[in-house]
């Protein structure tokens, strides 16, 4: 960020390391929030449904990014460790009769802890073969949940989740749930962004880096990545927890590989290690899916033939054409896009 | 016991599957160093395509054998030049999803040409089965057996013995010297490709032959992965050993501890591998080095 608007001079450290350091700034992002968190009053329940499911998706994928962006370590499992925070909020609030408020932590600790274990396999391997090792929790762990848990999670007859209440007041519709999953979605992001300026996270840039190279300059590689490992799972508890109290009912099923693909797909599009990415990686993968359906809802009703195989083949070419175009033309992903045209805005009329 | 033993006979037989498959994660692997993720779509493919060349075409049984194994050849050549080419020298994240994507992706398009019914192969594999000892082997199973023993050797002979194989070894070790002697690194590439898709095409069938053709193939090519691990990831022995034992291992386990525990085992195998011997049994061990 070499590049600051013009007459833009730092007089301190604190403005040196700021976020936000203009005047301009500050308002965009405050009429940004004040728009954000007034939408429920003129958007349609549609809309919101799909700005919720950004929302959630968007704090599993703020986790990842932590996790695979800021640390090097790849993970194929984000999806099981949703399934985790998603099945521990569920079954203590529909069985146990906890309120909303008190099971969203333990969704977070507990799948925390699954994630420290499936990532003990990083003290021994790393880059692909770690993939594998998380991997193996997505296949695991659904499983898990399926047959011998089935007594307590109903496994695949999906287990019916409570609505969350404040009070008296049950969140019910899109609008009432867009109002709990949002403003944790914005604290989610705050953090994140946050933590990769931290001591930990430079800890976490040494070892993307170069592991050695951080081993020998003090830095403790295991409990590092045990750390990374643990902060990217409670980001999926969350999201998981706010999953089960949106959707209402948990199936194993709604936590599979092809979840954990476009988690890593999302991360990519928008660019990795970079906070402002994951929110563009998501909303644009989000909003692409959507814009799919509805293409394809039309497609099937002109050309009534192909209907049903066009729904089930569409989506998949859709998605995995874009990922793969992505990697191979713009593997540094939206955010990188983003900071060209802020460059550019910043010196124009000049070139360069 | 007579349980214990036809438990293991089954493991045996459907782990010359997983061999199989493995081999061909294992030949892209060693000259590429890419982890064909999508050797399952490779074998659907190599099944739709028998299929259609048989039922829909109604050509004769060799010629649509070697139409599809053809075919499928090409789909790895495809996926070969337009997605990894590009991303030689890429980091490996780009590699691992790039491959992912396109599994996804091919899902699509099968279901988009073949759509979402589940197809009966012809009648193409000779031979009853035979019982040894009250143990029953099923043809299918014996046939895919010996094709991965026959493969494998043939594979074995390919490394040792031909130029083509030779130049795969050298690549193997490095890419960079390998060009440096005059060796054209990228069309080993496209030839590991190429065997890939026919070998996968040849499990893709015979498993076809057992539980017809539909998407779910695909799902089978994860179960390989813990085998290609098991073994090490660039032995040819390794992959070999290591299907063999998954297959056996699962098959004990699905059938003394419970039916869905066949669907972990491999994966909870693959945690402890990667734990106790990051490199696999036969790998060859890398030394970092800064």
């Amino acid at each position: 960020m070499a590049l600051r608007p013009c007459g833009t001079y730092d007089q301190s450290y604190a403005q040196d390391m700021a976020i936000l350091r203009t005047r301009l700034q500050w308002i965009l992002l405050i009429v940004g929030l004040v728009i954000l968190f007034t939408a429920p009053l003129y958007l349609p329940g549609r809309w919101l449904n799909l700005m919720n499911l950004i929302g959630i998706s968007l704090i599993a994928v703020l986790g990842l990014n932590i996790l695979t962006g800021y640390c090097g370590q790849i993970s194929l499992g984000q999806a099981a460790f949703m399934a985790v925070g998603a099945y521990t909020s569920g079954v203590l609030t529909a069985k146990l009769g906890w309120s909303f408020w008190a099971a969203l932590p333990c969704a977070a600790l507990s799948a925390g802890i699954v994630g420290v274990i499936f990532g003990l396999p990083s003290l021994r391997v790393k880059g692909f073969y770690l993939a594998m090792a998380t991997l193996a929790a997505q296949f695991i762990i659904p499983a898990l949940i399926a047959h011998p848990l089935e007594g307590i999670t109903h496994g695949v007859r999906s287990l019916i989740v409570p609505v969350p209440k404040i009070g008296g007041v049950a969140f019910t519709s899109p609008a009432q749930i867009y109002c709990i999953i949002i403003p944790i979605a914005v604290l989610m992001t705050f953090f994140a962004k946050n933590i990769v300026r931290t001591g930990v996270g430079r800890a976490f840039i040494a070892i993307r880096d170069n592991e050695l190279a951080a081993e020998v300059q003090g830095v403790n590689v295991f409990a590092y990545k045990l750390l990374a490992f643990f902060i990217c799972s409670v980001y999926a508890g969350i999201a998981g927890s706010l999953w089960a109290h949106w959707m209402r009912a948990l199936n194993p099923d709604h936590f599979s590989l092809i979840d954990s693909i476009w988690y890593v797909g999302m991360m990519i599009v928008g660019g990795l290690g970079s906070t402002a990415g994951a929110v563009f990686g998501v909303a644009f993968l989000r909003i692409l899916d959507e814009a799919t359906k509805v293409f394809v809802m039309w497609l099937s009703s002109v050309f009534i033939a192909w209907g049903a195989f066009l729904q089930a083949a569409f989506g998949p070419i859709v998605y995995g054409l874009v990922i793969v175009l992505f990697i191979i033309f713009e593997p540094r992903g939206l955010a990188h896009r983003w900071e060209i045209f802020k460059i550019s805005y910043r010196i124009r009329p000049f070139a360069y | 016991m007579q349980e214990l033993l036809q438990y293991i006979a089954n493991g045996l037989m459907v782990g010359g599957i997983y061999a199989l498959i493995a081999l061909g994660i294992v030949l892209v692997y060693k000259s590429t160093s890419i982890f064909n993720f999508i050797i399952g779509q490779m074998m659907m493919f190599g099944a739709f395509f028998f299929w259609m060349f048989a039922q829909q075409f109604n050509w004769p049984i060799w010629l649509s054998l070697l139409a599809a194994l053809a075919a499928s050849a090409g789909v790895g050549l495809l996926v070969e030049r337009l997605t990894l080419r590009p991303l030689i020298g890429q980091p490996l994240l780009s590699s691992v999803l790039v491959t992912l994507a396109m599994a996804y992706l091919l899902n699509g398009i099968a279901m988009g040409i073949w759509g979402a019914y589940q197809q009966r192969l012809p009648d193409f594999l000779p031979g009853a089965r035979v019982v040894v000892g009250g143990i029953v082997f099923a043809h299918d199973l014996l046939w895919s057996f010996g094709l991965a023993m026959v493969v494998f050797v043939l594979l074995l002979l390919f490394y040792q013995r031909t130029r083509a194989g030779l130049a795969m070894r050298a690549t193997a070790d490095s890419h960079q010297i390998a060009q440096a002697r005059g060796i054209d690194v990228r069309r080993i590439f496209a030839l590991s490709w190429a065997l890939c898709g026919v070998i996968a095409g040849i499990g893709g069938m015979l498993l076809a032959y057992r539980l017809g053709v539909s998407q779910f193939l695909s799902l089978v090519g994860l179960k390989a992965f813990p085998a290609v691990l098991f073994g090490g990831l660039d032995s040819v022995l390794g992959a070999l050993v290591g299907g063999l034992t998954v297959g056996i291992l699962e098959n004990l386990a699905g059938g003394l501890i419970d039916p869905w525990m066949s669907e972990i085992t491999p994966y909870i195998i693959l945690l402890l591998v990667l734990i106790i011997k990051p490199d696999g049994l036969f790998g060859v061990k890398r030394i970092e080095r800064i």
